[in-house]
């Protein structure tokens, strides 16, 4: 056991840390709304390679692990970056993993061509509200069995980056995309898989974001409270005020560790090493579960987080002058857009094994 | 980072398994429950001959400290007797941090061998959350303290051989400046132990101090020193050695229930939707529990002192086991009320019993807003509230 980062992490942590404080924070994301895209600081990162990072060696990446990704992913949600980065690592290893090299192109691998992944199933040949939709060059989406890759001639289609864009709560670059003459890419239960594996990796990554956000949710409200006085004293003296914030940390903390251990498992999972699906005994190393419980608690998170964080606000919490509801609107579009995390739940709980199917106990 | 436990520390998980496979028998638990003292000297005797305790004290051994949370992890999960055997494990730690080499020697083997136990004397009926505002008194006398008092909620002080007990030796100073703290015998003439019975099976004490003549040598730590003591003891306590994976065993017997429970709307209760879905938060609550609990054995392993990570895993763990004992409360319905033994309670009544077990959780061992003050003050860096 090990709950440290690696060397090589801690790297990349203060690598991106400093990146993101640089080139985004929430100046820049209030500044790239309401597509919620930062094409200069976008053009930025490509200089660090990041676009191709998770991409194994072989297929021309920087063959990084989920787990490298989501420490990335974390940093960004920190800042609030307005930049489409876990979909388009997570579709740009979808790509290369189908093993076809002209999918996964030298464009995508740059960066120059963004890849975005529609994570909900089409519907009558369309991918609705598809997360990074409005700037994404390509989308990859199942549609039925087919995995199909939507490539216009320019991101968004037809008109250009943030074309189509769907103006929404947390300025996300969402966007319909209409499959119609979209190549086919894979068919069959394969597609279906490759697909499913992508969006585990997404909710993951998804979560390590929303810890981020999270994250900087709890520090925006602490500095609030230790500044704004009434009654003669800082507001955050008061009791009922600290215990708003006192549960944050184990919350966030929790997400974060949950979101990491995710991470871990999708790597094992790579390396064709099975996970344990137990609850019974609280045994769980199975990549797939593990996803969905790192999306819904980094949600729970973030959203406990950001609401309690712009509540200790007051008024000033509402304004669109301060930052946390620039927070608070993400930290839900980003819990929401995938689904309910109810029906998520759902989901996860019609995964477990039958009870007793564990190892035996009282 | 690396999730898996490691070899070593998986190891000892199988043996502990296995061990509770063969141990953990109905009757253990069906006597633990009968009686509220969960506590089981035989059951713990055997732990020790199977040589499972050797790592089981905190800071003492050479074994690795990962296995201390996975001894009590397991026995939690299991839902065996062990709050016994944890605090008496928490006591061999503290007198291996601070004790002399004397006390050392006679106390330590004796409870490592599972069959002598300890208590824990520190609340008393006027003064709880604010524990170090206690007036149990010890008065030194040549070589001996004379100790008069009384103590409130001494779990356990039925089956142990000694209590820790903080007392006030110097009553003209600031309050955590005129504590001491010592280990003494329960045979001592003068105490007295009286049953505080609660509205869980579980059994706790009253005991009384009346005139009880201690040897200076049962003194642990400085005379005047007894609060830095108690933070060794709190350390120790949080998080690392049981009480935040209550959720594990509750889960599975409603998971057990609901597979064959029919559900007035057709079908069995694990079709239900609601049931699905926190069953699945539930299952996400525990993962997280169980997180939070390995960072503090992580920090303790490699040399810290997890204080206030173990509050952050108390907070969450036991109010999310409160939130879902509610959620499978209501869900169980009529059949949820009936108590063990009964027939037709649903999942053998352990609902009933988590219910009526749960609201302790969030008020022993450090209530919710006394770590939520030691969080928003030391983790937070805000004002003191008080
Ligand atoms: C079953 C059981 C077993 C126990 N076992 C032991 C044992 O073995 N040994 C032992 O020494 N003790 C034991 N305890 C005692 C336990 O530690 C105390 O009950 C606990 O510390 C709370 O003290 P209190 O009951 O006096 O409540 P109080 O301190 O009177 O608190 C009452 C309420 O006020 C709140 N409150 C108090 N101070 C503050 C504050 N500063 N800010 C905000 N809210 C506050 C509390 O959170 C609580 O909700 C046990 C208790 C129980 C119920």
């Amino acid at each position: 056991m090990d709950l440290n980062l690696t060397e090589d992490q801690e790297t990349i942590r203060e690598v991106f840390a400093a990146f993101f404080d640089g080139e985004t924070g929430p100046e820049r994301a209030r500044a790239a709304e309401p597509i919620g895209f930062d094409t200069a600081a976008w053009d930025r990162l490509l200089e660090t390679g990041a676009p191709a990072m998770g991409v194994p060696e072989a297929a021309g990446g920087g063959g990084a692990s989920l787990a490298d990704l989501a420490v990335v992913a974390a940093e960004a949600g920190a800042r609030i970056a307005p930049l489409p980065l876990v979909d388009h690592a997570v579709a740009a290893r979808l790509l290369a993993d189908l093993g076809d090299p002209s999918a996964c192109d030298d464009g995508i691998l740059a960066g120059t061509t963004i890849v975005g992944l529609a994570v909900r199933p089409a519907v009558d040949g369309v991918a609705r509200v598809v997360p990074s939709g409005a700037v994404a060059h390509r989308v990859v989406a199942l549609d039925g069995d087919r995995l199909v890759l939507d490539r216009p001639e320019s991101a968004g289609a037809p008109d250009g980056p943030g074309a189509g864009h769907l103006p929404n709560h947390g300025c996300l670059p969402l966007a319909h995309r209409d499959l119609a003459g979209a190549e086919v890419l894979a068919t069959g239960p394969d597609a279906v898989a490759a697909h499913a594996r992508a969006v585990d990796e997404w909710r993951t990554l998804t979560a390590a974001t929303l810890v981020g956000i999270a994250r900087t949710s709890v520090d925006l409200g602490v500095a609030y409270v230790m500044e704004r006085e009434q009654f003669g004293r800082p507001v955050g003296s008061f009791q009922a005020v600290q215990h708003l914030l006192a549960d944050l940390p184990g919350l966030v903390d929790g997400a974060h560790l949950l979101a990491a251990k995710a991470a871990w498992a999708g790597d094992r999972a790579s390396a064709g090493i099975d996970g344990v699906l137990d609850v019974d005994h609280n045994d769980v190393t199975d990549f797939p579960a593990l996803a969905a419980m790192a999306l819904v608690a980094a949600g729970e998170a973030a959203t406990i987080a950001s609401d309690r964080s712009l509540h200790v606000h007051g008024g000033y919490g509402f304004s669109e002058e301060y930052d946390v509801q620039l927070y608070y609107r993400r930290a839900r579009a980003l819990a929401y857009v995938l689904d309910d995390p109810a029906r998520e739940c759902r989901r996860l709980a019609r995964m477990l094994p039958a009870p007793g199917a564990g190892r035996g106990a009282a | 980072m690396d999730f898996s436990l490691g070899e070593r520390a998986e190891a000892f998980r199988d043996e502990v398994r296995a061990f509770l496979d063969e141990h953990l028998t109905t009757d253990v638990v069906e006597r633990m429950h009968a009686t509220g003292t969960f506590n089981d000297k035989d059951f713990n005797g055997a732990m020790a001959e199977a040589g499972l305790l050797a790592g089981a004290v905190p800071g003492y051994g050479d074994r690795d400290p990962i296995e201390l949370y996975v001894l009590f992890n397991e026995l939690e999960k299991a839902g065996a007797p062990y709050d016994g055997l944890a605090v008496t494990m928490l006591v061999a730690g503290v007198v291996n941090a601070v004790g002399t080499d004397v006390l050392r020697e006679a106390v330590l083997p004796r409870l490592l061998s599972g069959r002598s136990n300890c208590c824990l004397g520190y609340s008393e009926p006027d003064h709880g959350s604010d524990v170090a505002a206690i007036t149990t008194r010890a008065v030194r006398d040549g070589d001996e303290w004379v100790v008069d008092g009384q103590k409130m909620w001494t779990t356990m002080a039925h089956e142990a051989e000694w209590v820790i007990l903080l007392t006030r030796t110097d009553p003209d100073v600031p309050k955590h400046k005129g504590l001491t703290m010592f280990l003494v015998p329960m045979d001592t003439p003068g105490i007295e132990v009286q049953p505080v019975p609660t509205m869980a099976s579980e059994r706790t004490n009253a005991t009384f101090y009346d005139g009880v003549r201690v040897h200076d040598r049962w003194r642990l730590g400085e005379v005047d020193g007894g609060w830095a003591v108690m933070g060794v003891a709190l350390a120790f306590e949080r998080g690392v050695m049981g009480g935040t994976n209550p959720a594990v065993p509750l889960l599975r017997h409603v998971r057990s229930w609901a597979a064959e429970a029919p559900s007035p709307d057709g079908g069995t209760m694990a079709d239900d939707p609601l049931l699905l879905e926190r069953t699945a938060r539930t299952a996400m609550a525990n993962q997280v529990s169980q997180l939070l609990t390995l960072r503090a054995a992580w920090i303790a392993a490699t040399g810290g002192l997890p204080g206030l990570e173990g509050s952050m895993a108390k907070l969450y763990a036991t109010e999310r086991y409160q939130q879902a004992v509610g959620w499978f409360q209501q869900m169980a319905g009529a059949e949820g009320l009936l108590s063990f033994g009964v027939d037709g309670a649903a999942a053998d009544g352990w609902i009933d019993y988590d219910g009526r077990h749960s609201p302790v959780t969030t008020i022993y061992g450090g209530t919710t807003e006394i770590n939520r003050n030691n969080v928003a003050e030391r983790h937070l860096g805000l004002p003191r509230a008080r």
